[in-house]
């Protein structure tokens, strides 16, 4: 039996992983609208498909745990249990157990776990005693209810709403908060829907309805929905009148005073106490994820295939195109026209057959963008801080490698934006600015790259901090310190042995991460730059290759050996004159537009085995690593060219001054040249 | 019987150096290559000739005699290039020759005697004889170390 599952294995687990994110992002989606039950619906299919799996599969713990997860997702399906952030936070731990077991699975590990208690932790919600996992709040919370013995608004009103309510008031009319609850068994529920909004325009002006217009008329609710009405009719009537409609099993209608909205209004400000209150509208801790307006559009087809395969096809066509090459050749030479359109229009097919291939490779952002919801959620919690993330271009495509590599930095950044970067909110709104903070992940193509940028509205980098810090951590010196530029300085954060928070945290500051952040982009082949304006935020901007697997490169000469040098980091090119090299401490240099560049001769750094000949003219290719810039002396330019990056093998290991290896349209290995190794 | 004789006998493939057999086990080699062009890479040992396209896949190349630090020789119409994989490094050997697959079975394999002394030793896993030939099996992990 055991055996014949294994095959199925990897299947479940990759599917498991994804209906484990399903939930985490439907999750995050139901705490913004807790009305929404399409997004109940879509976490409780999820979780029922996941349970079926792990029982078939024989994992009794994870099935034992998404039976319950999926019980309480049934009550709150039912309307039989309000969401609130409690809830929440015990299903998002029951998710992060599932995680675990998924992790433990996947590493070839029995998935077991105790998990005991946080099933315990779901059957007491189920049992609508959810209450015992947070008692003292919820005491503190009923009593203000008593005190003020009216009903809570069940809606929140913004600034326009509220200006709109009290006008009226003025006026004369009384604001009623009604709440209609339709019968269980009816069918048309939009029709009936329209019929209450029907009668209550004749009697009076709707301001607010929870859920929104639109949601009612797509049916997207239970059976009870809100409308706050602005009228001059007294309660009584309008109950009576709202009741003649059928198929409506309740109607309560509370007059509304200015006192409670605005009571309520103070008491969503300082929401993160009244953790008990039934999570409506938008919550301000959440998390905003911007998302496009047509969600899941159109599901397209798709099949999964194993990365090596694709690195095996990759491979493959590599062969093909080096083929090519010589085949063109040869229909050149012999000059056959039927040949020479036979190979033109297998060039033609090989071409887009390689487009194909590559774009295959790629993946959306997304998957990397997908966990940190999560995350900033949780941080905000423990950090006590009011921060919403803004995430933008999550379909933004790269490269499978790139993504692979790129999640672990992002996630360094994000916390350090969390921590140091988005202030507390006293002191936020003692400086004046709102006291929900923003932080905005981006990401984006330019040219052949792609940005990913984390900005946010916090204190920002203090220039003198740093400094400070630096000079007293023996970084730089006083009077370097003094010649450095702005975003020079800025970038000393990322030098290793730096951290500027006062205090260490958990979240970050430990003086080993940034460091390492900026390490792991270079050797993505990008680059990171910091900006910054204190008091106003900063900006961490990290530049990739689209791919890692194929760049552009200029190709020389050296001798009988051809080296590739990446465009990435290639100025421009020069003829340089023997009598034009200075001789600067031991070491030659030109003067390149009013910049003294120093020379770097290839042939001595990488041993070629010398003809003697002396050059009168020398060719330069002018490189640059940051500000600083070399001149890398070669025998001969052969051209640009797209090359296939490939690594040296395992065996090799770090070689000095070269990054890997290409293959050339003749076949032959040429290296390409790490020109960061060379720029001191 | 059969079963038997599957268990202890071992397919080896039969190289030459100087003159010398040398044996290492089919199982770890992918490929018997002619020479082809080879990339010099700069500033690494000097037995790593460089690196070689072998069907796209950029492959490193050994120099056996120089990694045995036995004097070298110009290549020509009978050197070889032996693919071999171990874990996961896959690297090339040139050899002098390489013309023979030998079944040796485990029972002919002796340990290697003390007086054979010179730098290859720390190569050497064991010799078998076979008719009159004396067949030096080889260590792939250790001539796998890149020191």
């Amino acid at each position: 039996m055991q055996m014949e599952l294994n095959q199925y294995l990897d299947v479940f687990i990759e599917e498991s992983k994804d209906h484990l994110q399903n939930c985490n992002t439907q999750l995050l989606e139901l705490e913004k609208n807790p009305q929404d039950l399409k997004v109940v619906n879509e976490i409780f299919r999820s979780a029922h498909t996941l349970k079926g799996m792990s029982a078939t599969m024989g994992y009794e713990d994870l099935a034992n745990l998404t039976h319950n997860m999926e019980n309480v997702l049934d009550l709150i399906r039912n309307n039989k249990l309000k969401v609130t952030t409690v809830i929440m936070d015990v299903v998002f731990l029951a998710i992060d157990d599932l995680e675990e077991m998924i992790t433990s699975i996947a590493g070839g590990g029995s998935g077991k776990r105790d998990v005991t208690h946080v099933i315990k932790k779901l059957e007491l919600i189920e049992k609508g005693e959810e209450s015992a996992l947070s008692a003292p709040v919820h005491q503190g919370e009923k009593a203000s209810i008593n005190e003020e013995n009216v009903a809570v608004s069940h809606l929140q009103y913004d600034e326009y709403e509220r200006t709109v309510i009290e006008e009226s008031m003025e006026h004369g009319y009384i604001a009623y908060e009604i709440k209609v609850r339709l019968r269980e068994d009816c069918l048309l529920k939009a029709a009936r829907v329209y019929m209450v909004f029907e009668v209550l325009e004749k009697i009076g002006e709707i301001v607010k309805s929870s859920p929104s217009v639109d949601q009612l008329e797509e049916e997207r609710f239970d059976h009870e929905f809100f409308i706050t009405l602005l009228s001059k009719e007294t309660a009584e009537y309008l109950e009576k009148s709202v009741c003649n409609v059928s198929e409506i099993e309740l109607c309560e209608v509370l007059p509304l005073s200015l006192h409670t909205t605005q009571k309520v209004v103070q008491e969503t400000a300082a929401t993160i106490e009244v953790l008990e209150k039934p999570l409506t509208g938008v919550e301000k801790t959440t998390i905003a994820q911007e998302n496009d307006s047509v969600k899941k559009s159109v599901s397209s087809k798709t099949i999964r295939v194993n990365i090596d395969r694709l690195d095996v096809l990759m491979n493959l066509f590599e062969e093909l195109v080096i083929d090519r090459g010589r085949l063109e050749q040869i229909s050149k030479e012999l000059n056959h026209g039927e040949l020479n359109e036979t190979v033109e229009r297998m060039s033609r097919i090989s071409g887009d057959l390689q487009s194909i291939i590559l774009t295959m490779r790629m993946v959306p952002v997304e998957t990397v963008f997908n966990r940190f919801p999560r995350m900033v959620r949780q941080l905000t919690r423990d950090l006590n801080k009011k921060i919403t993330l803004v995430v933008k271009g999550a379909d933004t495509e790269l490269d499978r490698t790139v993504i692979d590599e790129i999640g672990d930095p992002l996630v360094h950044l994000l916390r350090n934006a969390l921590d140091h970067g988005i202030e507390s909110p006293d002191v936020r709104l003692a400086s004046g600015k709102p006291e929900e903070g923003t932080i905005e992940l981006r990401a984006y193509h330019s040219g052949n790259h792609v940005f990913i940028e984390i900005e946010d509205d916090g204190a920002g980098i203090s220039k003198e901090k740093v400094l400070q810090k630096a000079i007293s951590n023996g970084i730089i010196s006083e009077e370097h310190s003094k010649t450095l530029s702005d975003q020079q300085v800025f970038e000393l954060i990322m030098a290793s042995g730096f951290s500027t928070a006062d205090t260490i945290s958990d979240i970050s500051g430990r003086g080993v991460g940034l460091d390492v952040v900026k390490t792991t982009i270079e050797s993505l082949g990008g680059s990171i730059t910091i900006n910054s304006n204190q008091g106003q935020g900063s900006l961490f901007s990290v530049q990739l290759p689209l791919t890692l697997s194929i760049i552009s490169v200029m190709l020389v000469k050296m001798e009988k050996e051809k080296y590739a040098i990446p465009l990435s980091s290639i100025i421009e090119t020069a003829m340089i004159k023997e009598e034009d090299i200075l001789h600067a401490h031991n070491q030659r240099v030109i003067d390149f537009r009013g910049k003294v560049v120093p020379l770097v001769f290839l042939n001595e750094v990488f041993n070629v085995p010398q003809v003697d000949r002396k050059d009168r003219v020398h060719s330069v290719i002018i490189v640059r690593k940051g500000d600083k810039m070399a001149g890398l002396v070669v025998d001969s330019f052969i051209g640009q060219q797209e090359v296939v990056l490939k690594s040296l093998g395992i065996y090799m290991g770090e070689v000095f001054a070269v990054s890997g290896a290409t293959i050339l349209g003749d076949g032959q290995v040429a290296l390409i040249i790490d020109c960061n190794a060379l720029i001191k | 019987m059969m079963t038997e004789a599957v268990k202890t006998d071992i397919k080896f493939i039969i190289f030459k150096l100087l003159e010398k057999e040398y044996a290492i086990p089919v199982e770890n080699v992918r490929s018997i290559e002619k020479v082809m062009h080879i990339t010099r890479v700069p500033k690494v040992n000097s037995y790593i000739k460089g690196v070689i396209n072998l069907r796209g896949v950029v492959t490193p190349i050994i120099d056996l005699r120089e990694r045995f630090s036995l004097e070298e020789s110009e290549y020509n119409v009978h050197t070889r290039i032996i693919i071999v994989k171990i874990e996961n490094k896959e690297v090339g050997l040139i050899v002098d020759s390489a013309n023979d697959v030998l079944d040796i079975s485990m029972n002919a394999i002796e340990p290697q005697p003390n007086v054979v002394g010179s730098i290859e030793a720390d190569f050497i896993s064991g010799v078998a004889k076979i008719d009159r030939r004396l067949l030096i099996l080889l260590k792939l992990e250790v001539i796998l170390t890149n020191d």
